[in-house]
Formats: C-alpha cells, structure tokens, sequence
C-alpha cells in the first residue's frame, strides 16, 4: 500500500500517525468483510470455511474481468456487485454438492475439504486468468483524495471506511429485522430449535453459505482499485480473517468489526512502531486472546461440538510375531534400495522417510491424542533450525547437530503446548496456527539470526552421509527407532491415557488421569520427532528456510494422516509414502498439481474417510468375519455361536454400518463422540 | 471415629438458579443410601460437587476427615471415591477390558510408564472385574458398541477400579429393563456390603430404592426434605405431596435411555 505522504515534504509524527490511522480503517473494511462472512456461516453451520479465502480472490478476480468489460460510474459497480453475486452462486453451488456431505463429519474434515477447496481455486485461477498481477481500474470519481490535517487521504479509502459501520448495521437489520435473520440467529444459538421448528434446515444453511461468501466476494472485489490482484491474496486474508474471528468471536459480526479494526491497525503501525516484529503482532495478540479468553471477545463458551477426530471401532492392537516379522521384512527391503535406485530416486527417498517421522509425530498428537494441530510445522522448522544453529554457528558434528534439532523443538513444544492444551477443537487448531505464524514470523524477520528468507545455507553433511545413498542409510537409521518408538508409545500405559483423554475428558479426569499433563507431554513428544525430521530435513537439503514451518507443510502433514487413515497406528506412515511420492511425481507431470490435490483431498474426504489403512483394514474384518461366520455353520447350537462370536460378528456390524453411504459412517462417528459427551456436568 | 463421608450445607447455584440449597447428610462405610427426586431436583450437582467436578459456592465434603472441597475429580478419586455417570462416560475406541485396565494402570500410578505394553497389564484384575458385573463375555469388543445398559455395567467395573471407599452412582440403572436394575443393584449392593464401601445412588425405580438402600433422602428443588428408612420416608406427607397420588412409585418410563447424541444433550 502507498502512503500518501501529503503536499508539503515536511511530515510531523501526527501526521504520519493520522495516515497510518485512516489506511488501517481503509483495510478493516475488506477484512471486516470476509471475517464477518467466515463468522456467520460458522455461527449457523459450525463449518470453518478455510475456502473464504478463495472466494475472495475470486470476487476481486472476476471483478476484475467485469470492469474491463463494463464501463462508467455505473458499470464499474455494477461490476463489483455482480462479481459478488457471481461469486455467491458458486457458493452456493459448493454448499449443496460438497458441503452437505460433510455437515457431520469432525471439524479436521471439513477444515480438509475446504483447504483442498482454496488449492483448487488457486490453479484454476491461475489457469484462467495466468499468473501475473492485474491491476484493476480505479473506482469513477474515486481516484481523487482529500486533504485532511494537511495530508492526502485517498478518496476510495473514505469510502471504505465509511462501508465498514454501513454493512456492520447492514447486517444488524437483516438479522433482527427480518424473518429470515431471526431464523438464521436462532440457529446460531440453538441448531436444534430450528429444525423443531419446522423450518427447512437445508436452504437455510445454504443461504448462510450464499451470504458469508458474498461478503467475501464483495470484500476482495473492493479491493481491486487499491490493490493489484493476484494468486496468494487468498491466503493471506484467509489467514488474518480467522484472527480477526477468533478475537472477535466466532459468530459474532460486531466482534469481527472491532476485531478487523485492530488487526488493521495493528498491521498499519506494526510496521511503523515495531519493524522488527511487524509480522508477529497480530498473532501475538491472537494467541494471549486464545490463551486468556478462548472464545473472544464477543463470542460465547462453545461447548465441544464433535470431536476433532472420529473414534475408531475397531479397538487398536499392537503389531503380532508375524506383522512384526513382515515390518521388519519390510524395512530391510528399504535399506537395500540404494543397490538398486538411481541418487534422484535416493534422494526423494530420504524426503518421504523424513515426512513418515513428521506424519508419524502430527498422528500422535491428532489422532491419539485428538487434538488437530494446524501448526505442527513449526516444530520441524525448529528442528530443521536447531541442527542448522548447532552445525554453522557452534560447528557441531552433523549428529550431534541432528539430535541438537529435537532438542529446540521440544523446548518450543513445550512453550507453546503449555497453553494450547488448555484449549480443544477449532480453537486448539487457531491457538497452534497462530503460534506456527510467530515461529515463521520470526524466522523471517530476525534476519541477523536465521537469515531471514535467505535461510541458513551451507549445512553439509559428514563424508560418510554426503553421497545420496548414505544420507539414505542416515535417514532410515534415524527414522525406523523413531518410528518405533511413537508405536510404543502409543501402545505404552501412557498411550492408553493419552487415548483416554481423548475418548473421554470426563471420564478420564474421573480415574484420576490428568488430562492437560498428558496431552501436553504428547505435544513435547510429537514435537520433538517432528524436530527430528526437520533436522534430517536441514542437512538433506543443505539449508534451512522459513518456509519450512509454512501454513502448507501443516497441512501436508494433516493430508498425510488422514489419507493414511485417520483412525487407524499406521496409517500415517503410509499416508506420508504415498502423498509424498504422489505429490513429487505430480509436480514433475503437471503445472497444475493443486488442482489434482485438491481434487484429491476433497474425494477422500468425501468418499474415502477412513484412508488407505483404514479401508484395508475394513475390508480385512470383512473378509474374517465372513470366514468365521462359515465355520460357525458347524457348530452345532445358535447360542453357543453367538457367544464365540460376539465380538467378531459385533465388529463386523460396526464395519458394516461404516462401509454404508459416507455421510452416513461420518454421522456415526459424530454420534458416537455425541454419546460419549461430557454432557452431565 | 468419623463417617465416611460427611457433607455441610453444600449450595450451588447456576446463573440465578438455586440448584442445591444447604444440603447436609452422612454415609458411612457400608451403608447404601439412595437420594431420590424429579428431575431437576439437584441430584446429579450434588454429585457433581461430591466428586470435585463442580465447584460449591459453600459448604463442606470431608471423606474420610479429610475436606476435599477444592480439589479436582482426579484427586477425589485418588481419596477413594469411584462414580458413574447419569449419561455413560467410557472410553469409545478401547476394548472393554482396556477401559477397566486403564482405570487400573491409574489406581497404580503406571500410567505415566512410556513402554510395555497397556493392553497386557492386569489383565486378571480386569476381567475379575468384568465377571463382577456380569460383563466378561463383552471384554474384548469396543466400548463404542455396547448397549446402553452394558455401558452402565462397564461403568460399574471402572468405578470399582480403585478399590473405592465410597461408590458415587447417577441414575445407575437409567435406560435398562426392570429386571436388569433389580439385577444391578443387588450386584452393587452385594459387593457394597461385603467390602464395605458406601454407596450413593439416585433412582427413579422406587421398587429398586425400597429393596436395597438402607437410608433414602428425598431432594426437592435443591432443598433436602425427608431423610431416614425408606419405610418412614414413603409415608412423609411432604413426600407424597411430591409424588401425588403415584404412591412413590413414579413412572420410570419417562427415564428411558438417550437413544441418540440429541436426546442426550437434553437429558440432565
Ligand atoms: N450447567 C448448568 N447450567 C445451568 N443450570 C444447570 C446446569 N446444570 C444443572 N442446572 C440446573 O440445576 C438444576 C438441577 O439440575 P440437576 O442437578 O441436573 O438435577 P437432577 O439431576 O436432579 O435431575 C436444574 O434446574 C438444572 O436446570
Ligand atoms: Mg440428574
């Protein structure tokens, strides 16, 4: 953003203040915009809509294509509406087809689809409208500015901040003065009612959707006289709209007003008063937010809607003599690879058994202990750091700087899980985010120290690990222990209570285990192998860079366990094999692998909930349940079968049921967790 | 030497609503004693508070002697108190003998062990447990899948898991057949007399109440009205005004399971 800085070339500090005050308010208005939006759909469907984002770059996108076709005062916003409305059908579109199947499946899921949503509409955009930056026309008797206290004030930013307050009271009206407004507030404090009301359910959330993303859309089509359109747009909104939300309240419109105000601002003199720590700001007042009052400013205590990741019904058991025997099979098949694979392949190799430790450590945070986190990059960023730190700066050996990694991981786990075990669901997910985005922000500015977006470079391995196929045998030496040892632990008495704490806070603070320790050793746990991997992570690729703890690794990692099987021990080892190998090999095969991973993401969310070792796993149930129910032809009296086979036939009918209609296994799983609520309390 | 549990003038109230006012009683070791009441009376809160998972706005708990007002559910346990849930509170995604060996691997503080393997831990103890309450031939299927009365028996063998001086049970029989609850609470009973645990129970089934408690206190609007055998209690005109005309026995029909996640946010 220019600033003005005015007709004289003298600039007293009030000045400057005053300009930096009224680009801040200019920028609320968007932001107030798209979190007011994400805010109102969450209120009704208890969706996050990670995909808000991408509807705003589209708003200004096809906004973009409408101006250049219409001209004049009124074309030019006739243009911006119409992108919006444009914009909102497409909404509505994704709410009926993808949406509605997934209204009951646990929030990771819905977080998932979305995000495979935004990476979609990234590479369509970018094949419609190509990658360069557009830059729009400026508003019609708007170009101009006004002089006020001496400076130039844009004119358009007037206007914005005068739109804030008219769409804040806007939409107070609709929703306390219309009936429709009334049903949709009702919904928000009580889903239920309304459906005892007898009011359609359906078409209600799906006119939520069609507005929360009009205002996205109409928020990004503001946009384009100020700024250059272009394809990371949605990201960054998306990002400092779910702040703007989470301080303000999820569901609450004033909060997200007041809210977009304060991150605006705090953006506009961040970079004035604190330079240093511009970036890091607005999550830092995110997550003292988070950690002193989790449900915001203007927000209500939420009591736990679902938890953030299904139960399984298939209680897990530890590897047998003979699986024991085939893993080990397997890894020695592993460790001969380098006699028969080329050093690309090699190379790549060590990367996927990099990203099982990272998948492998997220699973035992999200799946064992069912908390999401969305920020588990940063402890391999720290990792990669850590070991970066000890071989440059204190010219550690490369081992000893490899276990230096896990160390300052560990440390920053144990910072940063000590609040955000307080903390369950959608907001464990935002506190963990937010602090991701401090370590990244850090890692990016404290330039002296971590050289900023240069990296680290220079972080060469030992001689015995510097050709590809020792740095192979390096990696597997690490990760086939580390991996083990996650196993063990998720099988050891403190496995069990981390499951414990999962399955049931109620029940588990009731036998005297004590919920936040354990999830938060878990977390330092979790954190330290991740750490492991990013110090592998560092001396593989010879450098360290910020964006190694980056919102999208998170996310691979998150992809990773879910397509491995979410509630499943292996599964994310294999989920982290096959996305890594698919998403390298796609990435040489196509310019648009976003698109074909968000396709994917979105198909196995949809379809395929349960993953690769989750689906096998059903079909292995299946297929002995059929074969003990054929010996069980034998015996001779009913009863005495059914008693045999209580448990296998009974695990078959859970499979059964699961392997119906997907939407109908993601039901199950919501009531399932719904009947084991703490709700006496 | 002092009872085992001994409650003064314990009071909570919720935004406005006085949920349980001034309420004192004792239980000693042994002795089965049912609180009755409609629903809404205050029974789960005094539950609640007993166990340390709400806190009172005053009054006293003291187990044993020793007061336990402040402390977390999990310290109360540790004093030797087990309980159940009104709506059953079990681990989902474990076996059920794994939900008795993880209160188990808690009584004896192994739960902080990182190796060796939970599953084969006490596996004796647990299913004795289980055979206690009639659950063994359920041992190895997933919680998650159980019927509700068998939940309420699972409950049972978790709550016993630590040796408890002192068993807090909500609505234990709620949602099982007559003559599953006849059957359960001749259970608890039994094991009760023999270890010399008490017992705090509430019921809606007044046939229950009258064949095993010993001592029954009636809980109306917060407010303690009646107490003593439950002979004297029926025939209390304050008590029969309560439960007009139904001659203390009142409908446990109403009391059916939740049979699904909403009907369970609703019950209380
Ligand atoms: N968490 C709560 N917030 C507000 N009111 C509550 C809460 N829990 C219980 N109450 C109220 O306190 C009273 C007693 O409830 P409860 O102890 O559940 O009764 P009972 O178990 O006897 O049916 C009721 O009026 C109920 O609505
Ligand atoms: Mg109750």
């Amino acid at each position: 953003m220019p600033i003005f800085l005015g007709p004289q070339s003298i600039v007293t500090p009030m000045q400057l203040v005053f300009v930096q005050f009224m680009t801040g308010l200019a920028s609320a208005a968007s932001l107030f915009l798209v979190a007011s939006g994400l805010s109102i759909i969450f209120g009704v469907t208890r969706i996050v809509n990670f995909a808000h984002g991408a509807f705003y770059m589209l708003g200004a996108y096809v906004a973009y294509t409408l101006t250049e076709q219409l001209s004049g005062a009124i074309g030019f916003w006739f243009a911006l509406l119409a992108a919006a409305v444009i914009v909102a059908a497409l909404g509505c579109l994704l709410e009926m087809v993808l949406l509605r199947r997934i209204y009951h499946a646990p929030e990771l899921f819905q977080l998932l689809a979305t995000f495979g949503v935004t990476l979609m509409v990234e590479d369509l955009v970018l094949l419609i409208w190509g990658p360069e930056d557009l830059v729009g026309p400026r508003a019609p008797g708007m170009s101009g500015a006004v002089v006020m206290f001496g400076k130039y004030i844009p004119t358009y930013d007037l206007f914005l901040i005068a739109l804030g307050p008219i769409v804040l009271v806007a939409l107070w009206l609709l929703f306390h003065r219309t009936r429709w407004g009334v049903l949709v507030r009702a919904a928000t404090h009580d889903r239920g009612m309304v459906a005892a009301l007898g009011i359609n359910q359906k078409w209600l959330f799906t006119g939520v959707f069609a507005l929360g993303v009009f205002l996205a859309a109409i928020g990004g089509a503001l946009q384009i006289p100020r700024d250059a359109v272009n394809h990371s747009m949605d990201l960054s909104i998306i990002v400092e709209a779910f702040v703007v939300v989470v301080i303000g309240g999820l569901g609450s419109t004033t909060g997200a007003f007041l809210a977009a105000i304060l991150v605006s601002e705090l953006n506009a003199f961040g970079i004035l008063v604190f330079p240093k720590i511009s970036l890091v700001l607005v999550f830092l007042v995110m997550a003292v937010v988070l950690v002193v009052r989790p449900w915001g400013f203007f927000g209500k205590p939420q009591p736990p809607q679902a938890t953030a990741v299904g139960n399984t019904v298939r209680p897990w058991r530890p590897l047998n003599r003979t699986e024991l025997t085939i893993a080990g099979g397997v890894v020695l098949v592993i460790a001969l690879l380098p006699f028969v694979l080329g050093n690309y392949a090699l190379t790549i190799g060590s990367e996927i058994l990099i990203f099982t430790l990272f998948a492998a450590s997220l699973h035992l945070l999200m799946t064992v202990g069912g908390l999401a986190s969305f920020g588990h990059a940063a402890y391999f960023g720290l990792g990669a750091y850590g070991a970066a730190f000890a071989a440059t700066a204190f010219g550690m050996p490369m081992v000893v700087a490899i276990l230096a990694g896990p160390v300052l991981a560990a440390f920053g786990a144990a910072i940063v899980g000590w609040f955000a075990v307080s903390l369950s669901g959608v907001y464990f997910a935002m506190l963990t985010l937010a602090f991701a985005q401090i370590v990244w922000s850090i890692a990016f500015q404290w330039v002296d120290v971590t050289g900023g977006d240069n990296g680290i470079l220079g972080i060469w391995p030992d001689a015995f690990a510097s050709s590809p196929s020792g740095f192979f045998w390096m990696t597997l030496a690490f990760a086939v222990p580390a991996l083990a040892l996650l196993q063990m632990v998720i099988f050891s008495p403190f496995g069990f209570a981390l499951r414990a704490t999962r399955d049931s806070e109620l029940r588990s603070e009731s036998i005297g285990i004590d919920r936040k320790r354990t999830q938060w050793v878990a977390f330092v746990v979790a954190g330290a192998v991740a750490g492991l991997g990013g110090a592998l992570f560092a001396f593989l690729k010879g450098s360290v860079f910020p964006d190694f703890m980056s919102i999208s690794v998170s996310i691979d990692g998150l992809v990773m366990v879910l397509l491995g099987g979410i509630e499943t021990v292996l599964g994310p080892i294999v989920g982290a094999i096959v996305f890594k190998a698919l998403s390298i090999w796609l990435i040489s095969q196509t310019d648009y692998s976003k698109l074909v991973l968000g396709l994917a993401i979105i198909a196995m969310v949809v379809a395929f909930p349960k993953g690769i070792v989750g689906t096998l796993a059903d079909w292995r149930a299946k297929f002995d349940a059929r074969r003990a129910r054929k010996l069980a032809g034998g015996v001779a009296t009913a009863a005495v079968a059914a008693t045999v086979l209580g448990g296998v036939v009974g695990t078959a009918t859970g499979t059964l049921t699961d392997a119906a209609a997907t939407d109908t296994s993601h039901r199950n799983v919501a009531h399932r967790n719904a009947s084991h609520q703490e709700i006496d309390r | 030497m002092t009872r085992l549990l001994e409650v003064e003038n314990l009071s909570k109230s919720y935004a406005g609503v006085q949920a349980v006012k001034g309420v004192s009683f004792g239980l000693d070791r042994g002795e089965i004693l049912a609180l009755i009441g409609p629903n809404g009376a205050g029974k789960s809160t005094c539950f609640n508070m007993l166990n340390g998972q709400i806190r009172p706005d005053s009054g006293a708990i003291r187990i044993d002697g020793d007061p336990t007002l402040g402390l977390p559910p999990r310290a109360v346990w540790r004093k030797g108190v087990g309980r159940t849930f009104q709506i059953t509170a079990t681990f989902g995604s474990m076996t059920v003998r794994e939900n008795v060996q993880v209160a188990l691997l808690s009584h004896t503080k192994a739960l902080r062990r990182f190796w060796g393997y939970g599953g084969a831990a006490d596996i004796a103890e647990a299913d004795r447990l289980l055979a206690l309450v009639g659950m063994e031939i359920h041992a190895d299927r997933a919680a998650a899948e159980l019927a509700y009365g068998d939940l309420k028996r699972l409950e049972l063998a978790i709550a016993l898991a630590n040796e408890p001086k002192l068993l807090l049970m909500d609505e234990p029989t709620a949602g099982m057949a007559p003559k599953e609850r006849i059957e359960l609470m001749r259970l608890t009973a039994e094991i009760a007399r023999r270890e010399g645990i008490g017992v705090l129970f509430t019921e809606h089934d007044m046939d229950v109440v009258f064949e095993h408690a010993d001592r029954m206190m009636v809980l109306s609007r917060g407010v303690l009205i009646a107490e003593g055998p439950p002979t004297e209690v029926r025939r209390d005109p304050q008590v029969q005004a309560i439960y007009l005309g139904e001659g203390l026995v009142y409908d446990s029909r109403h009391q059916d399971a939740p049979a699904s996640g909403s009907t369970a946010q609703e019950a209380h």
